[in-house]
């Protein structure tokens, strides 16, 4: 506080623009709540940048064939447990583009390693928009078009190769299609599942509610996991991959609706007795339309944000199957089924870059956090 | 008095929720088409070994595997009398292990105890871990401990357990020295209890609590911190450090006291979740708890032997959460005896 020369007193704290944003005005009272929701979601610079990144992850689902390379299990036998190559632009202080060096390969004796070395004699300079293996973008169109590929003879292994030989970069992008969906999927099964037990029980009340209670507290007392496990494996050996990639989805579902059906059995008990309930059941609307058209609406919102906080533990729990060998299986490329090579500790001791399918999931897991965390700080906008 | 018959209600309700979990566990047990046996018949007689077919067949009437599914599963918990009269769990038969060909109580056996073991210590983890962190996070929040605390946690939440526990093993290893694989030192196992094998299990014990409980020990202290600065803003706080008191003393004495509560119940969420941790971690690191016998059984279709670790994970859980909310009666004045459901 200090005063100024005509004797009146200031506020030495900084004018913060932010605050006024989120002060309510009477206008704003009338304004719709997706508008406020979406002013106070844009202070939450966390959960925008989270989400804006996974927006664009899912859009390059899609296209993951196009940026890739290579095709995930496409295999280079003279380059097992290759490092990463790096891309450079300048050579010997000439701007030449982006190019790779070609990596020579010679045993060693003492070791009995295949040791990688880059031939910095020539650069090799990255073709775009070449032509590749063949693949389907978005899984429909047939094309041979990649965003960047090697000259013929050389490799371009950005995060190096497996132990088959096969493009890392190349199958991180593969999985994340399998790994990606595996949540939404789930979170789909769960979503369904738990407004529909939620909402009968809240709505009826009565014997219905307390079955359906027992169930909530029942499931949510027991271990997942282990759980899981079994599920997965009864599912038999000689499905194809992709009816296993759906079931296993349904799998990680299956048991997550409770925490949600609960949260929704507590909304529904306490809307229930509103004025507005009572004049559509008045006038005769069926329990039906009065849970979707009047009650579900109300908190929808809430219920995305919280699905959003359970959509990693799906991507964690798909992970964990791969990684134990009962979720997705070896033509499927996820990255649970990634790391399941990096089982083995001498082997990420020696080849560090087969334990990289790490870095994304903790990547979109932190991202799926910060999201929901954003959402469910924002779909508050009266308060404050 | 009345604490005491809450917690015979309690115990009873336990009792209840056990059976329901039985019959789903035996559901999805005999889930997978067939079951041990009759896939090795198949194979046998496929093979043409006819000798191993009449064993298997023995055995498949000596277990009531040829039943109908419902009275295999009344046999299997010990409400009917199998070809043995009465002889389930409830009884102390535990089943026999086709896979291993021995009755399953051998096979588990230590294993039980170090399963407990290990996933108190992870428990006793999170306790110690999130109490000084959440309310030192609270305390200074928006400073840098705030956000450094945040920052270790949300990445405990975010790595998948068994890389965190590949990690870990490996620098623990190559830094401090710190036993590579199993609860104890080989020499010890099957061994009577001693000093030294005691000390053993501890310094085994390190690496696994600490892979178990971090992604707990995250998601408590953060509900802590949230609970904490709920209760700092109210005026009781303002009144306490208005009359000078000193703010370590008036931290403990009221806002942590209320933000305990909320704290103690949600053991019940959390072990859950450690426990599919412990089972994961511990296939992981090859301790020799249950998880890795239960990987075994679930492979091989060896019901008897999934179905008994599956339902003492399931019993695990269940007594962790009815201790927590017996001691949350204890702990906290308010609430009711009856009906716990608020």
């Amino acid at each position: 506080m200090s005063r100024l020369p005509d004797g009146r007193y200031v506020d030495d704290a900084p004018y913060d623009p932010n605050l006024s944003i989120q002060t309510i005005e009477r206008k704003d009272l009338d304004a719709p709540a997706r508008v406020l929701v979406w002013r106070k979601f844009k202070t939450h610079r966390l959960g925008l940048i989270s989400g804006i990144f996974l927006l664009f992850c899912y859009l390059m689902l899609p296209f993951a064939g196009f940026i890739a390379p290579y095709s995930p299990n496409e295999r280079y036998s003279d380059n097992l447990y290759s490092p990463p190559q790096g891309i450079h632009l300048w050579h010997e202080g000439k701007f030449v583009g982006p190019y790779v060096y070609a990596m020579t390969s010679e045993p060693n004796m003492v070791t009995f390693k295949w040791e990688f070395k880059p031939d910095t004699s020539t650069p090799q300079k990255l073709s775009f928009f070449c032509k590749g293996s063949t693949y389907d973008l978005a899984g429909l169109i047939p094309t041979d078009r990649h965003l960047f590929c090697a000259p013929e003879g050389v490799t371009v292994f950005l995060l190096g190769s497996d132990r088959l030989g096969r493009d890392m970069f190349s199958r991180i992008l593969y999985g994340a299609q399998l790994s990606l969906t595996v949540g939404l999927i789930g979170i789909t099964v769960s979503f369904v599942l738990g407004i529909f037990f939620g909402s009968v029980a809240g709505y009826f009340g009565g014997g219905i509610d307390w079955v359906i209670n027992r169930m909530i507290e029942i499931l949510r007392s027991l271990p997942e996991l282990p759980l899981w496990l079994a599920l997965s494996a009864a599912v038999p050996s000689n499905w194809g991959p992709v009816s296993v990639f759906f079931i296993i989805s349904v799998i990680l579902g299956i048991l997550d609706w409770p925490g949600l059906a609960r949260s929704v059995r507590a909304k529904f008990l306490s809307l229930r007795e509103e004025e507005y309930v009572r004049a559509a059941e008045m006038m005769g609307a069926s329990s039906g339309r009065v849970i979707r058209k009047h009650l579900l609406p109300n908190f929808m919102s809430h219920l995305i944000a919280s699905a959003t906080l359970s959509i990693p533990a799906m991507i964690l729990g798909e992970t964990a199957l791969s990684f134990l060998g009962l979720g997705l299986r070896a033509p499927a490329v996820s990255w649970g089924v990634m790391l399941n090579d990096a089982q083995n500790l001498v082997n990420v001791e020696i080849y560090w870059w087969t334990a990289l399918p790490m870095l994304p999931i903790i990547i979109v897991v932190l991202a799926f956090n910060f999201l929901g965390d954003g959402l469910r700080d924002s779909l508050d906008p009266y308060e404050h | 008095m009345q604490i005491l018959r809450y917690a015979v209600y309690r115990f009873g309700t336990m009792l209840l929720t056990l059976l329901v979990v039985s019959a789903l566990i035996f559901a999805i047990i005999n889930l997978p088409p067939g079951d041990y046996l009759s896939n090795q018949i198949a194979e046998l007689k496929s093979t043409g070994q006819s000798a191993g077919v009449a064993k298997a067949e023995f055995l498949r009437k000596e277990y009531a595997l040829d039943r109908p599914l419902w009275e295999q599963y009344l046999i299997w918990v010990g409400f009917a009398p199998g070809p043995h009269g009465f002889s389930g769990l409830i009884q102390g038969n535990f089943g026999w292990s086709f896979e291993f060909d021995r009755p399953v109580a051998e096979i588990v056996g230590d294993s039980l105890w170090l399963t407990v073991l290990v996933n108190l210590a992870a428990v006793l983890f999170v306790y110690m871990v999130a109490l000084p962190l959440g309310v030192l996070a609270a305390a200074r929040s928006r400073t840098w401990v705030d956000y450094s605390s945040a920052f270790v946690g949300y990445l405990g939440l975010a790595t998948p357990n068994f890389l965190l526990a590949l990690i870990l093993f490996y620098y623990g290893h190559r830094y401090m020295n710190l036993p590579i694989g199993g609860l104890m030192d080989p020499s010890f196992e099957g061994q009577p209890m001693s000093w030294d094998k005691v000390q053993s299990i501890l310094w085994h014990l390190i690496v696994p609590t600490f892979v178990i409980g971090t992604s707990g020990a995250a998601a408590m202290m953060q509900r802590l911190r949230a609970n904490m600065l709920d209760e700092l803003g109210k005026p009781y706080v303002e009144t306490a450090i208005a009359k000078g008191m000193s703010p370590r003393r008036m931290l403990t004495k009221y806002p942590l006291r209320v933000a305990f509560n909320p704290f103690v119940a949600d053991i019940g969420n959390l072990l859950p979740s450690m426990v599919s941790g412990s089972v994961l971690v511990s296939v992981v690191l090859g301790l020799q708890t249950i998880g890795p016998t239960l990987l075994t059984a679930l492979r091989a279709q060896d019901q008897f032997l999934a179905g008994f670790v599956l339902m003492f994970v399931a019993l695990l859980t269940l007594i962790g959460t009815m201790i927590s909310d017996v001691l949350l009666v204890l702990l906290d004045p308010r609430i009711r005896y009856e009906g716990r459901d608020a």
